[in-house]
């Protein structure tokens, strides 16, 4: 479903270059869950937003459901591909009710039938038809995570990508999120690539693991791999060693 | 064990607000001693609150009180703003979140780490220079000198967080207040701080808060947990006997953490239970 | 206000996009009011209006151009209340009338100045780029200019009168509303839900319409209120040289011109239009000053 062959994307600032991702190579299967994950600067964000079309990138090959990505996007390449956010209390428009943020798609994309599509999507992230059109600001970080949810899968993308989605919330609205994800991936049949810093989480959710170090791709291992540890590179071993917590030094 | 360092007994933090008071902290009642005690929360459970509290640092209007609230002796809550500047630093200290926003930016790591030195032990220069180096070293900076003369903004995460610490703890406290140490780090560079607390700790016998809501963490670094829940201690265990904790909240919570040793089909969610929050 | 009204107002989940907007409105308006500054100046903002609109029942009938040159440069009476000026008309009923060129003045420079002024700032803070360099220059170039020499050179320009005065004051008015326009939409053209709505397929007239100018609204209202009483001023400055309102339209600054002369004996003709003027400006002042305040996210 998604190719993407010797990716690369170069930051221009003042006095130089900074290589943010170097050379990155993998494919998503249709379906399939596909988790990258790393610690700060390791250019996982980065990728997600090339392959969205957001960041200007340079590859030997970067195609969406079989066809090329171009640079720059059309209205119908959106349709195929939608994205979540980290930060809930950053990507809703804070002077937008819930209604107005879910109608803008189908208002762009002219499909009709908006009213029931808003109600549909507002019950399918397990919100309230009270939400409606309440405003960001009178939501909870969960509550707006959901309606960003909402609104990328209203115009029924067959691929999501969601960066570090969960990041900025609680542990215990991680959980109903992640739980969200899981259960509308099944009934839709998403193809998706989620990013995080946190091995737990990516192993929770996805089959199958690019881990991503300063730019470079390190390896790619399957969740299972992750929890036995049966990997080949160290880096990944001190990520794994380092998610389960503190070790004590023997006294 | 020894003389408890620290007890606190009733303690309520009550923050006065537009639409009324509210009770970030609600009669909270816990010792430590030369211990490691992690205070998990998640956000509004008043756990941040409470560190502040401790160190007299609730801004008015909002108002803490409590039947006991002493520390080595000394009564907390009958200090002035003078005796509180003489408490904290030298026997009492605390390290907070992200350096960026803690360091100051416009003075050089050793001018800032000095400060505290000279303010507290009152050494001269050239003693205060030595200390700081020392410090430096003891939290694992490979090259104290050049260090010295950095500022904030070129170190990174991680040096900021252990140039933080050594700031905190050169006047030598006996009790470090950590709210949320390494949360803004990369996982593999926590383990690293961790550990520096963890040396530091140990070898000066000091009391360690730990404020946090990574679970995994502090049940792993901690001796003793307490979970907070809307302002009160909902539950208080062993930080080895979290996963058999018997109070419901605890044990949500714990279920609710992704896991790479536990794999689960779908992650348990906290049905809140109105009966917490009396 | 009746208690279902209230309720329905600031209830927590609204029904409909009109309730939801009603009760933000209704919820600013409460802000507004509370704070006394913004309720000062709207009080005397009002009184403005009510003066402008209601100028013929206020001044009971008196006409603002009727001469009376046997009765001229006569005191404060029973008869007229501020006196009259030197070709013998009422002070009052002149005053009053003011209000009305005053207010025509105020209202269209605002209405031209903000669309330009948004149009050029958030067009040009969005695309950046040479869109941006050319708009910032045409931007600089105006506002080198000190606003009444502008101001007064193309009313010389374009010749006396009262739609000409507005032209010539929002020529130069504009340029800091794009600035300020631009400045707010670079703080938020990079924001996560100004990418979702280019993720979407928005086109860019879209996302500057709909996601960034009414993010720019509310500094945009508290810089135009502060703004008036420079602009009245600069009006009454227009007309204080003969080149806003033409005689005998009664306008303040033109009043206070023509009162010159006898200041010193027949003190009303020139002051009281000018104590008008000074009131007028402080009251959108004092509401600036208090919108400011409810609008800054950081007081509370």
């Amino acid at each position: 479903m998604i190719t993407v062959g010797g990716l690369s994307v170069t930051f221009r600032s003042g006095r130089g270059q900074f290589r943010a991702v170097d050379d990155v190579s993998f494919e998503v299967a249709a379906g399939e869950t596909f988790g990258i994950v790393g610690e700060s600067g390791s250019g996982k964000s980065t990728i997600l937003k090339a392959i969205a079309g957001l960041v200007p990138s340079t590859s030997a090959v970067l195609e969406v459901d079989g066809r090329p990505a171009a640079q720059r996007r059309s209205k119908a390449d959106r349709r195929m591909l939608q994205f979540v956010f980290q930060d809930p209390y950053a990507s809703l428009h804070p002077r937008q009710t819930v209604d107005d943020i879910l109608r803008e798609p189908l208002e762009i994309h002219g499909v009709a039938g908006a009213d029931e599509k808003v109600q549909k999507a507002i019950a399918d992230v397990g919100l309230l038809p009270t939400h409606r059109f309440r405003y960001p600001h009178q939501l909870s970080g969960g509550q707006r995570q959901r309606v960003a949810i909402a609104r990328a899968l209203i115009l029924s993308p067959p691929i999501l990508l969601l960066d570090e989605p969960t990041s900025a919330l609680d542990v215990s609205v991680q959980a109903e999120i992640l739980n969200l994800i899981d259960r509308l991936r099944r009934s839709y049949s998403l193809t998706s690539i989620l990013v995080s810093h946190d091995l737990a989480v990516v192993a929770h959710l996805c089959d199958r693991i690019a881990i991503m170090r300063q730019g470079r791709l390190v390896e790619i291992i399957t969740a299972d791999a992750l929890r036995t540890g049966a990997v080949t590179a160290g880096y990944t071993r001190e990520l794994i060693a380092a998610s389960r917590g503190f070790t004590r030094a023997v006294a | 064990m020894s003389e408890p360092l620290l007890i606190v007994d009733g303690l309520e933090v009550a923050l006065p607000g537009r639409t009324g008071v509210t009770r970030a902290v609600r009669n909270a009642s816990f010792t430590l001693g030369r211990e490691r005690l992690g205070i998990v929360g998640e956000s509004g459970s008043g756990k941040t609150t409470m560190g502040r509290a401790l160190l007299g640092l609730v801004p008015r209007p909002g108002m803490v009180t409590a039947k006991t609230m002493s520390y080595e002796g000394t009564n907390l809550l009958a200090c002035s703003e003078r005796d509180w500047q003489r408490l904290r630093g030298r026997r009492l200290s605390m390290v907070m979140q992200d350096p960026k926003y803690s360091l100051n930016p416009v003075k050089t790591v050793g001018r800032q780490i000095g400060e505290t030195c000279r303010l507290h032990l009152h050494t001269d220069r050239r003693e205060t220079d030595r200390r700081v180096l020392a410090m430096l070293e003891a939290v694992q900076i490979r090259d104290p000198d050049l260090v010295y003369h950095l500022y904030p903004h070129q170190l990174s995460g991680g040096m900021g967080q252990r140039v933080m610490i050594a700031m905190m703890l050169i006047a030598e406290p006996d009790l470090l207040i950590a709210d949320e140490p390494t949360s803004a780090l990369d996982v593999t560079v926590q383990n690293e701080v961790l550990r520096i607390l963890d040396d530091l700790v140990r070898d000066r016998g000091m009391g360690l808060i730990f404020i946090s809501h990574n679970l995994t963490v502090v049940s792993s670094f901690c001796d003793r947990v307490l979970i907070m829940y809307g302002g009160r201690i909902v539950d208080e265990c062993l930080a080895r006997d979290l996963q058999h904790a018997s109070h419901p909240y605890t044990r949500a919570l714990v279920a609710a953490t992704p896991s790479l040793d536990n794999p689960r089909a779908e992650l348990a969610t906290v049905a809140r239970d109105p009966e917490w929050l009396k | 206000m009746s208690d279902a009204l209230t309720a329905w107002l600031q209830t927590d989940a609204p029904t409909s996009r009109r309730q939801a907007v009603m009760g933000n409105a209704y919820r600013a308006l409460r802000s507004i009011l509370g704070n006394p500054t913004a309720l000062a100046g709207l009080i005397v903002i009002a009184l403005l209006v009510l003066m402008a609109i209601f100028a013929p029942q206020l001044s009971l009938g008196k006409s603002p151009l009727d001469q009376d040159l046997a009765g001229r440069l006569g005191a404060p009476s029973s008869a007229h209340w501020f006196g009259t000026d030197e070709l013998g008309r009422d002070v009052f009923a002149r005053t009053l009338y003011g209000a009305r060129v005053t207010l025509t003045i105020v209202i269209l420079v605002a209405v031209i100045v903000v669309p330009i002024g948004l149009a050029v700032g958030t067009i040009a803070g969005y695309l950046g780029g040479w869109v941006d360099a050319v708009l910032m220059r045409i931007t600089d170039i105006f506002l080198a200019f000190p606003r009444l020499v502008l101001a007064l050179a193309f009313a010389a320009a374009l010749g006396p009168g009262i739609e000409n005065a507005v032209i010539a004051i929002s020529l130069t008015a504009w340029p800091p509303y794009a600035r300020l326009a631009r400045s707010e939409t670079l703080t938020v053209a990079q924001s996560d839900f100004i990418q979702a709505a280019v993720l979407q397929g928005a086109s860019t007239w879209r996302i500057l319409v709909r996601h960034i100018v009414p993010l720019c609204l509310s500094s945009v209202i508290v810089r135009l209120t502060l703004d008036m009483a420079g602009i009245i001023l600069t009006a009454a400055g227009l007309g204080f040289l003969g080149l806003g309102a033409q005689p005998p339209t009664a306008e303040w600054g033109a009043m206070v011109s023509s009162g010159r002369d006898v200041i010193l004996d027949q003190w009303w003709v020139a002051t009281i239009p000018g104590l008008a003027i000074l009131v007028v400006s402080l009251g959108f002042n004092l509401l600036g000053d208090g919108l400011r305040d409810v609008f800054d996210p950081k007081s509370s």
